[in-house]
């Protein structure tokens, strides 16, 4: 089997099972809403505040959703098993890791898209660039995907992945959140800054997270 | 898995030799004559502003310098240890150099934490204020210190030796590369948005300061070498029990089967 | 050649070591039951023989691979059933099917004919598998084992959960595969289940692998027909 077909069989997998149980829709978006919700209140409903911070909000808000999201893909295989089931099944190790990727970076671009709906009702965000946007979030996504997914894999099915994906993955995670903070800073028109460097930026780290995934991946699932 | 040779060390029980002893002698002499030069060779910074003719500098707390540019020097240097032994427990497939980069990532968590900690103290009578947003320097090493945590994390993950080598390693080698990026990253965001003048270059460091800085900085190596001789062996010491215990552990598993059988014969 | 030749392999789980220097051959065409009381080492061995497990010492190697060095080779060409079913809950039977036999490039006629064969086809496909029971599960598994053709069947406690038709079908299972020229390394506790069908018996205990001779056997716990 080539390693495209690898990849699409794996990652249609997993939205397929996302499809049945609805978990990043039903529970990781809502999750997502509850937390903008709550920056609100801790704001004291400061409309000018929360316009002004919009793109800060709502980045933390999609790294906090996106670890959900990490460890439900990870959920996914150590349940019954079939992380195993993978390793017995042949597939190449980079497939397995297109694969889970591509999946959850499509469930948190599902995830974030929701949420951009949430901060323009909620904080009254404008969007004055939208392809400037649209390519930093993309961007973003594709490197918190990625980057979940590797780390993710790292713990596998270890009882203490709970407590150890936050604080393995956020510090990593900080550079995207700070660039793709600006980016939508400029795009929302709150920060007079080049947002367009700071989407190469983002771009860069999806880059490197993808290419250490599929570099890694097998040095991981061999670990058995 | 990597042969361990059973009998070698097995005579030292301790982590020390003759060679770290004397090391540890001439360390502890050379931090007596650290305080001194911080203290009482070295003069404090001050100076005459051009204008105003008032005294100007940092006074007392440049002596701050001795100690936190030195554990920098070192919380960097142990990270590039622990890169280094990563790449070579993967290259080379050795738990030898796990255990070199496990000590190192220690006790670079260790210097990364003083180095925030003595910054801060610093930064209290000197910028008005412990934590400065603007400076690349205090926001890389902070992320660098809680990368550093995660790093360890994982090296308390379970599984055997050979899995957490090889897990750890990844998660050393991603260390350095992560460390990059958000060094760019910050210093891109912070000549953006906080624009911080460098305190260190004003202070005229020269003569004896210059050489106590110069000074501190080798101690520290010193120290830092002393250190992972010391944590290291401690490593391989817990390594070489969890050998001599796997011998017993076999025994008395094997043991197991001889009463089963036993119990079938009668 | 030997389908399995392991001498003196120690594997550890953690500091555990759950085999302590298991020696074990197993031919062509042999079905063995490996049996011994909870925590012996079988469900490892089982799991060593699938190339999931590292060995630590000693000498192994299955269906031709080194366990040191290749243990990818081993596991595409093993049917490995263990406790846990390695099936997606959210997914439906035939979904599951499906899924593993494109992964290990399995065509879909061997599919259905492992289906058909387990029994799960027709009523069960389009059920989800968190909706199946214990037995049901197994027999899914057993299927995506069985559509892989597997030269080595490692069955790990095949029969528990299972109802008295499915205890026959892994029965035949175990019969046909030896018959065919695989092997068969079978871990249970349901001797007088097991015993009719397999060549051979070993005890493991304490991590160790014992021969038993038939005789010794049937002095022991079972009475051979």
């Amino acid at each position: 089997m080539s390693i495209l077909s690898e990849v699409r069989l794996i990652m249609g997998k997993d939205l397929r099972i996302e499809r049945r149980s609805k978990i990043a829709l039903n529970q990781v978006a809502p999750f997502a809403i509850l937390i903008v919700v709550l920056f609100g209140f801790a704001l004291n409903a400061d409309r000018a505040a929360l316009t002004t911070f919009t793109p800060g909000l709502y980045w933390v808000t999609v790294l906090l959703a996106s670890i959900l999201a990490v460890h439900r893909s990870v959920a996914i295989e150590a349940g019954e098993g079939a992380r195993e089931g993978l390793l017995l099944s042949g597939l190449r190790p980079a497939s397995i890791f297109l694969g889970k990727a591509t999946a959850l970076i499509s469930q948190i671009f599902l995830v974030s898209i929701v949420l951009l709906g949430a901060v323009v009702i909620f904080y009254d965000a404008r969007v004055d660039d939208a392809v400037l946007l649209v390519t930093s979030l993309v961007s973003a996504v594709v490197g918190v995907g990625a980057a979940g997914t590797l780390y993710g894999a790292l713990l596998g099915a270890q009882r203490a992945r709970e407590t150890v994906l936050p604080i393995l993955l956020l510090p990593v995670l900080a550079p995207v959140l700070i660039a793709a903070t600006r980016a939508f800073g400029d795009a929302m028109g709150t920060v007079a800054t080049d947002g367009w460097a700071w989407t190469a930026l983002l771009a860069s780290f999806a880059a490197i997270y993808v290419a250490m995934g599929v570099v890694s991946h097998g040095v991981l699932m061999e670990e058995n | 898995m990597v042969s361990v040779d059973q009998t070698a060390r097995a005579d030292s029980m301790g982590t020390s030799s003759k060679t770290t002893r004397i090391l540890g002698g001439v360390l502890l002499a050379g931090i007596a004559l650290w305080l001194f030069l911080a203290f009482v060779v070295t003069e404090p910074d001050i100076r005459i502003d051009g204008t105003s003719g008032q005294e100007i500098g940092q006074f007392d707390a440049f002596r701050l310098i001795y100690v936190h540019v030195p554990v920098v020097f070192v919380a960097y240097t142990a990270f590039v240890v622990t890169a280094i032994g990563s790449i070579m427990v993967l290259v080379k497939r050795s738990v030898w150099w796990d255990l070199v980069a496990g000590a190192s990532a220690e006790i670079g968590a260790l210097a990364s934490a003083l180095t925030l900690i003595t910054g801060s103290i610093w930064g209290r009578p000197i910028w008005g204020t412990y934590w400065l947003w603007g400076d690349v320097r205090i926001l890389t090493t902070l992320v660098l210190f809680m990368l550093s945590l995660g790093y360890l994390a994982v090296r308390r993950l379970e599984g055997t030796a050979e899995e957490r080598a090889r897990r750890s390693a990844i998660v050393g080698i991603l260390l350095v590369v992560n460390i990059l990026i958000v060094n760019r990253s910050v210093e891109w965001w912070a000549s953006q948005t906080i624009h911080q003048d460098s305190t260190i270059a004003e202070a005229a460091i020269g003569g004896s300061k210059a050489f106590t800085l110069f000074y501190s900085i080798v101690l520290a190596m010193g120290l830092f070498t002393w250190m992972m001789i010391h944590r290291f062996r401690l490593a391989w010491l817990e390594r070489q029990f969890d050998r001599f215990g796997l011998d017993d552990a076999l025994t008395s598993r094997r043991a197991e089967a001889a009463s089963v059988l036993e119990g079938e014969m009668s | 050649m030997a389908v399995v030749a392991l001498s003196d392999v120690v594997v550890l789980l953690g500091r555990f070591p759950a085999l302590a220097g298991a020696t074990l051959s197993v031919e062509a065409g042999q079905s063995v039951l490996l049996q011994g009381a909870n925590g012996a080492g079988k469900s490892t061995l089982l799991r060593l023989c699938a190339g999931l497990l590292r060995p630590e010492n000693g000498t192994a190697t299955v269906l031709g691979s080194d366990l040191f060095k290749d243990r990818r080779a081993v596991r595409q060409k093993v049917g490995y059933v263990g406790h846990l079913s390695m099936l997606y809950d959210d997914l439906s039977v035939a979904e599951n099917l499906r899924f593993w036999a494109n992964a290990a490039g399995v065509s879909e006629k061997q599919e259905r004919a492992a289906a058909e064969r387990m029994a799960i086809d027709g009523r069960l496909f389009d059920v989800p598998v968190k909706a199946l029971s214990a037995g049901q599960r197994r027999r899914t598994a057993l299927a995506v084992a069985a559509a892989r053709r597997p030269s080595l069947w490692l069955l790990d406690e095949p029969h528990a959960g299972l109802d008295q038709a499915g205890r026959d079908i892994v029965d035949e299972l175990i019969t046909d595969a030896a018959a065919a020229g695989g092997a068969v390394l079978v871990a249970s506790h349901e001797l007088d289940r097991v015993a009719p069908v397999v060549d051979r018996f070993v005890t493991i205990a304490g991590g160790l692998a014992i021969e038993q001779s038939q005789t010794q056997q049937a002095g022991g716990h079972v009475d051979l027909v």
